[in-house]
């Protein structure tokens, strides 16, 4: 007996209950088929377009009840051919592609390419003091933007609305500081090789330190959401576990490798950008499942708030330094600077190359237009982003394009750790521990 | 490496810079000689004494920029890649991964698979490189030695056509199944379509009169 009509979902009485049938897809059949038959095996494709799968990431399950006996990833929806760009463009057109990979990391991305070009060229040593100090500042902003998404979203994912606002409401306030120094709030190519493109504004370090404040008050609300909280912890403690033997085997770092108790941090261990002066803790935890890994996260936050704050220190100590090489065939010519619509130009300089200089002119349009030329040779360089070790493989030929740029990008790996993380455990589980890798989808299918 | 000729990559009568008759010719790091210096000594030394095959597997020893790269025969992949995990003097736990280069000039040696290797227990890097022909593209899949190359390879066999022997699942993992060809190859073309914007139009990125 039909009680109401609803093209897809129908619902009728039956001896046993009332009995839903969805329909829209092939659902009746497929309903039909499955009752026929006495397994209780199911395989279910779970997005690219799910909300709870943290991007355009397909995961395909095999049930057996709410018990999960296989998961595979189905990724490459956002693939979008980046690494072949940049064989197209010069070394320095290359970082406004690879800030598009990671969008969430977007410095890392953009520091990680500059290291390599730079080690290419053999000038490692001679980017300025206070360049590197504004890379170190930036990363560890985005550091903190990034492990918001991961907080919130992954909090949103698994039930949790609130912790989603506040981080938001976090995040928005690193955004405005991005803003603030490069113009833009995502993907801003401010890391060029050599240095980075513009100093920040002599107004910036009291608005970062007052930010600093605000950002330690607000960490303390997600903090007493979600850290003790009996739901929380339930639907967190012990799942999603991975030791350090499947780590090491699949090549899985950043927080879901510390998680098992390995103190492995790059900034640490092979320091880059002069990381060695900094004074930092590399969090640890010893569970390695998903409660752990959120630890990780919440308490990465507090030490890049004191990586920004020693930063800040250094650069009042290096007001007036330059913040890219001095070598002029190398250093970008124009003069840019922050307006009120995001980075561009300076007045002055167009005026000077447009008026003055002839050979101002020339040597701005050589280098922008053809770029430098990079000795022949390959490097291989890593950063510590948020998600773990982002390594760029560089190859050049000599010229004054890439001849192949390579981004092992630490979603892509850590993705792999799916499998090994579910098989076996609740379908529900599935989400947490996914959300406990922080893929970023546009660095997973670049 | 290919050489150079004239300013633009164009032929005939395109350039107009007066740099047509320039050919410069480019050179590649070609192999080094000891003491490599760092830990590379240590590496080699060590890889030397545990695997009595090194002459014959090892084809070079490149240290160039600070990095040591190790150009492995195909044929002796699996053992040398054992030999860095399993020895204790070694002991390369992690492989970050695999990617491909393309080098259509050098003939019979066209494809690079390239091996960032990792180890935790010494804090060092090192790389694997080894060459294929393109008519051959094989290689022993080294999924049984470290489990996090697995989708490496996939993508290496997607952008390159390298095919990776004794892998559990070579599929495509970027591009869609049935994708024809090999996108990061150098034959393959970038594409992209003519952009006109305001009376002007630019074509797409790998027609335009470029520098080399």
């Amino acid at each position: 007996m039909t009680t109401f009509s609803d093209p897809y979902a129908e619902s009728r009485e039956t001896t046993e209950g009332r009995v839903y049938s969805v329909t829209g897809g092939d659902w009746d059949s497929l309903a039909t088929e499955i009752g026929a038959t006495k397994e209780e095996r199911v395989i279910v494709n779970m997005g690219p377009q799910h909300p709870s799968t943290h991007g355009v990431l397909r995961i395909i399950l095999e049930l057996e009840g709410e018990t999960v006996t296989e998961v595979r990833c189905g990724i490459g929806y956002l693939h979008t051919g980046i690494e072949k760009n940049t064989e197209y463009r010069s070394w320095t057109q290359g970082v406004t592609f690879v800030t598009r990979m990671d969008y969430l990391a977007p410095i890392f991305n953009e520091t990680a390419y500059c290291l390599a070009v730079e080690k290419l060229l053999g000038i490692t040593k001679d980017v300025p003091e206070r360049a590197s100090v504004i890379r170190v500042l930036m990363m560890e902003l985005n550091r903190i933007s990034s492990h918001m998404v991961a907080l919130g979203t992954g909090a949103l994912e698994l039930g949790a609305l609130t912790p989603m606002i506040f981080a938001f409401r976090d995040r928005e306030l690193v955004l405005n500081l991005f803003e603030m120094i490069s113009g833009l709030r995502m993907n801003m190519a401010y890391i060029r090789p050599g240095g980075v493109a513009v100093d920040i504004p002599s107004d910036a370090i009291p608005k970062i330190r007052e930010t600093v404040d605000q950002l330690r008050k607000n960490f303390k609300d997600n903090e007493k959401l979600l850290i003790g909280n009996t739901i929380w912890m339930k639907r967190t403690q012990n799942i999603g576990y991975l030791d350090l033997a499947g780590c090491t085997t699949l090549g899985i770092t950043g927080p879901v490798l510390r998680s098992t108790g390995l103190p492995w941090d790059l900034r640490k261990t092979q320091p880059y950008c002069g990381y060695e002066n900094y004074d930092f803790d590399v969090i640890t935890t010893d569970s390695a499942d998903v409660y752990g890994r959120f630890l990780i996260r919440m308490q990465e936050l507090e030490q890049s708030l004191r990586i920004v704050e020693q930063a800040c220190d250094k650069l009042e100590k290096l007001e007036g330094e330059p913040v890219m090489v001095a070598d002029k065939k190398i250093a970008w010519p124009s003069q840019l600077s922050v307006g009120v619509d995001g980075m561009g130009n300076s007045l002055a300089h167009i005026r000077d190359i447009m008026g003055e200089s002839m050979e101002s002119l020339i040597h701005h349009f050589k280098l922008v237009t053809e770029g430098f030329r990079v000795p022949a040779g390959q490097v291989y360089v890593a950063v510590e982003s948020p998600r773990g070790e982002t390594g760029v493989h560089l190859v050049s030929d000599g010229g004054t394009r890439p001849y192949r740029v390579h981004f092992r990008d630490s979603s892509f790996n850590n993705l792999q750790a799916t499998s090994a993380m579910c098989e076996g455990s609740m379908i529900a589980d599935v989400i947490g521990a996914i959300a406990s890798i922080d893929p970023v989808m546009g660095g997973v299918d670049r | 490496m290919s050489d150079e000729k004239g300013s633009f990559g164009v032929s005939g009568t395109g350039d107009t810079s007066g740099y047509g008759g320039l050919v410069r010719t480019q050179v590649s790091p070609g192999s080094s000689e000891r003491p490599f210096g760092s830990y590379f000594d240590e590496v080699a030394d060590e890889l030397e004494r545990a695997y009595p095959e090194f002459n014959a597997g090892i084809e070079r020893i490149l240290v160039d920029r600070n990095e040591l790269t190790l150009f492995v025969k195909r044929t002796h992949l699996i053992e040398v890649a054992l030999m860095l995990r399993n020895s204790e003097t070694l002991r390369f736990e992690m492989c970050m991964g695999v990617d491909g280069v393309h080098y259509p000039e050098e003939i019979g040696r066209e494809l690079h698979a390239v091996y960032a290797l990792l180890s935790l227990t010494h804090n060092r890097r090192i790389r694997l490189e080894v060459a294929l022909p393109d008519g051959d593209p094989h290689l022993p899949s080294l999924v049984e030695v470290w489990g996090g190359i697995n989708w490496h390879e996939r993508e290496c066999f997607d952008m390159f056509g390298i095919i990776f022997d004794g892998h559990p699942g070579l599929t495509r993992i970027l591009m869609p199944d049935d994708w024809q060809g090999h996108p990061q190859r150098k034959d393959y073309p970038l594409g992209g379509i003519p952009i006109e914007y305001k009376g002007a139009t630019t074509p797409p990125p790998s027609e335009r009169r470029s520098y080399q």
